[in-house]
């Protein structure tokens, strides 16, 4: 899958997660999720978003990576590594607090520090490739806090396997 | 004179493809019947001080000189009046009031009649249907305190055109009642927004200053922000996703549909702006983590880098002679409005008030630079001059983002966000005195707003 295929992907991963936190929120949900989950094929992109998390996220106006966010990044690296075939997109955002152009700036610094932290954990450079959408791609839309904080965030994206 | 009109045809050529007709403008109507007073008590109004009353002005009913025309008058003198009531400097007088009911535009009103009503200034008109279909629209401005006529022009075009007769004749009222530049016969190229918040959809659109006139530049089918106007007008320049690569920036020609990246450059490139020469692209371009501006000429494709921090140097915009540029960074920790040189020289911290400033757009008559302040969560429109002096607030809110001056330098559009999920962005204007507030119309969600130059 190449990002081509363009918002239909956005849309497709929005879904997933809204039907995560949906699920956080009912057990009937989680325990249905989690029977969706445990058959997640090995090595797949639906196992590394459900095993390992694609997300971290961010304080107001920051690009530094929490500790929470680092554990996550460390998961990532180990999945990455034991899957080298990926290529990766990494997707900066920030919340629609802040003004456009420093957003789209921002989200670009988020994602340069959560691709740093991955080559710094063994993930191939080469794999790796960053894109920033500012705040033009919220996944939580209410006009809160809570829903602020998910927005800041940078996505890891699996694009692709190459064949070599 | 005759050179004068060469090149407004000219020029107005250049928007053939938007009103698919030739607009020859003469000035000056002959045989006038009445003889001029010496100018004793000149009508005008002061809009540096800040206006205080709207100028009473009668928009008497222009004439039908054909038959066949009287919805074609109405329109004019509706979006004359619209355009005069939305400036906040005019208030048209209500018809009902008219004591003169105006029939033959070459005689001298009864300037009693419109004293009475507390007019100062009475505008008439008359539309004609030329032999060769053509429409001629002739309109006056009569001083109604000196007993005099303040101007008389007459404009002759497609009858298709009279909207933008209505503008020309709005921008001379403007002009001549005022001393400056009028703002009407322009256009606002900006986002249109549809669909759900987090899968919005944004095509670039383009429509008069009054809303009308609205279509669409792109489909829709890649994620495009910020357009700028060159300062000829037949050009866009624009932030897009393109393929989902990598986004850039790029130039789109209004006339022809063409479009193609401004450079080819290792990361983002976004945030652009014409110089006023329209020669370069002013632009940031993002690496790794860091953002600094650079701009690239045009024709020789050469590209000149103007920052080099380790920060988000970005939202450049020229000083209309050219010479300096003011542009945000956050090289001091937090988002600051700076000034420096056209060759990156002398680069100057000017804003120092409360909270975070952004967006800084310098007027087109150079006197103040218009920015987005973020204070307290609350997201304020302001202007301050160059030097950093004089900021004032003129309007704020839970979301006002991106400013962008009329060509007179005197009124500020932007958008402002509605909040929630089912919320979104609409484009609104307010003038340099923070007092005229004003909705833009637009069908659906619309943000970045960017504002022509003069058409004529």
């Amino acid at each position: 899958m190449s990002y081509g295929s363009g918002p239909g992907m956005f849309r497709a991963l929005f879904i997933v997660f809204a039907m995560l936190f949906v699920a956080a929120c009912s057990n009937d949900g989680q325990d249905r999720l989690n029977g969706t989950l445990t058959r997640a094929e090995p090595g797949s992109a639906q196992h590394f978003v459900v095993t390992v998390g694609d997300r971290v996220f961010f304080q107001t106006d920051s690009t530094s990576l929490t500790d929470a966010s680092k554990v996550t990044l460390d998961k990532q690296a180990e999945w990455l590594n034991k899957y080298p075939n990926y290529s990766i997109l990494i997707e900066g955002h920030a919340d629609e607090r802040g003004t456009r152009e420093y957003n789209l700036a921002l989200g670009a610094r988020r994602a340069t520090s959560t691709r740093n932290y991955l080559v710094s954990r063994g993930v191939s450079a080469s794999r790796l490739r960053t894109i920033s959408f500012g705040k033009e791609r919220p996944v939580a839309v209410c006009d809160d806090i809570s829903c602020w904080s998910q927005n800041r965030r940078a996505v890891t994206v699996l694009e692709g396997q190459n064949s070599g | 004179m005759e050179a004068g009109n060469i090149s407004r045809v000219r020029r107005v050529c250049i928007w053939r493809h938007i009103f698919m007709v030739p607009f020859v403008i003469t000035f000056a109507l002959a045989g006038l019947v009445f003889q001029p007073q010496p100018a004793h008590a000149v009508l005008e109004i002061n809009i540096t001080e800040g206006v205080v009353e709207p100028l009473p002005i009668a928009l008497s009913q222009f004439v039908d000189g054909s038959s066949g025309l009287g919805d074609t008058a109405r329109n004019i003198n509706d979006v004359i009046s619209a355009n005069l009531i939305r400036s906040g400097l005019f208030a048209p007088i209500d018809p009902a009031a008219f004591i003169e009911r105006i029939e033959n535009i070459d005689l001298a009103p009864q300037f009693d009649d419109w004293r009475k009503i507390n007019a100062q200034a009475l505008v008439t008109g008359r539309v004609t249907l030329q032999n060769d279909g053509r429409l001629r629209t002739e309109f006056r401005l009569w001083d109604i305190i000196a007993n005099e006529q303040m101007t008389g022009q007459q404009f002759v075009t497609n009858t298709d055109n009279w909207r933008r007769v209505a503008h020309v004749i709005s921008d001379a009222i403007y002009e001549r009642l005022t001393g400056e530049k009028g703002y009407f016969d322009t256009q606002i190229v900006f986002v249109e927004e549809s669909g759900p918040k987090d899968a919005r959809v944004k095509r670039l659109a383009l429509m008069d200053q009054d809303g009308a006139n609205m279509r669409y530049l792109t489909n829709g089918s890649d994620l495009v922000l910020t357009p700028r106007f060159s300062p000829s007008n037949q050009e866009i320049t624009y932030m897009s996703y393109g393929d989902g690569f990598q986004p850039r920036v790029y130039l789109l020609n209004i006339l022809t549909g063409e479009r193609g990246i401004v450079g080819d450059f290792p990361g983002m490139t976004f945030s652009p702006r014409f110089s006023p020469d329209g020669q370069r692209i002013i632009m940031s371009l993002q690496t790794g983590g860091n953002t600094n501006i650079y701009t690239m000429d045009l024709r020789s494709r050469r590209t000149t880098r103007l920052t080099n921090t380790a920060a988000i140097d970005t939202g450049p915009s020229f000083s209309p002679d050219g010479e300096r540029v003011t542009f945000e960074s956050d090289r001091g920790g937090v988002q600051q409005i700076y000034v420096m040189s056209a060759d990156g020289t002398n680069q100057q911290r000017i804003s120092f008030g409360q909270g975070r400033y952004g967006t800084p757009v310098w007027s087109p008559r150079g006197d103040l630079i218009a920015f987005t302040k973020v204070v307290q969560g609350r997201f304020l429109i302001g202007v301050m001059r160059p030097d950093g002096s004089g900021e004032r607030i003129l309007t704020e809110g839970f979301h006002n983002e991106g400013p962008t001056w009329s060509p007179n330098g005197r009124v500020l559009m932007f958008f402002r966000e509605i909040p929630g999920a089912d919320g979104g962005p609409q484009i609104w204007s307010v003038d340099l005195t923070g007092r005229n507030e004003r909705r833009v119309g637009t069908p659906t969600f619309a943000s970045d707003p960017s504002w022509s130059p003069l058409t004529n």
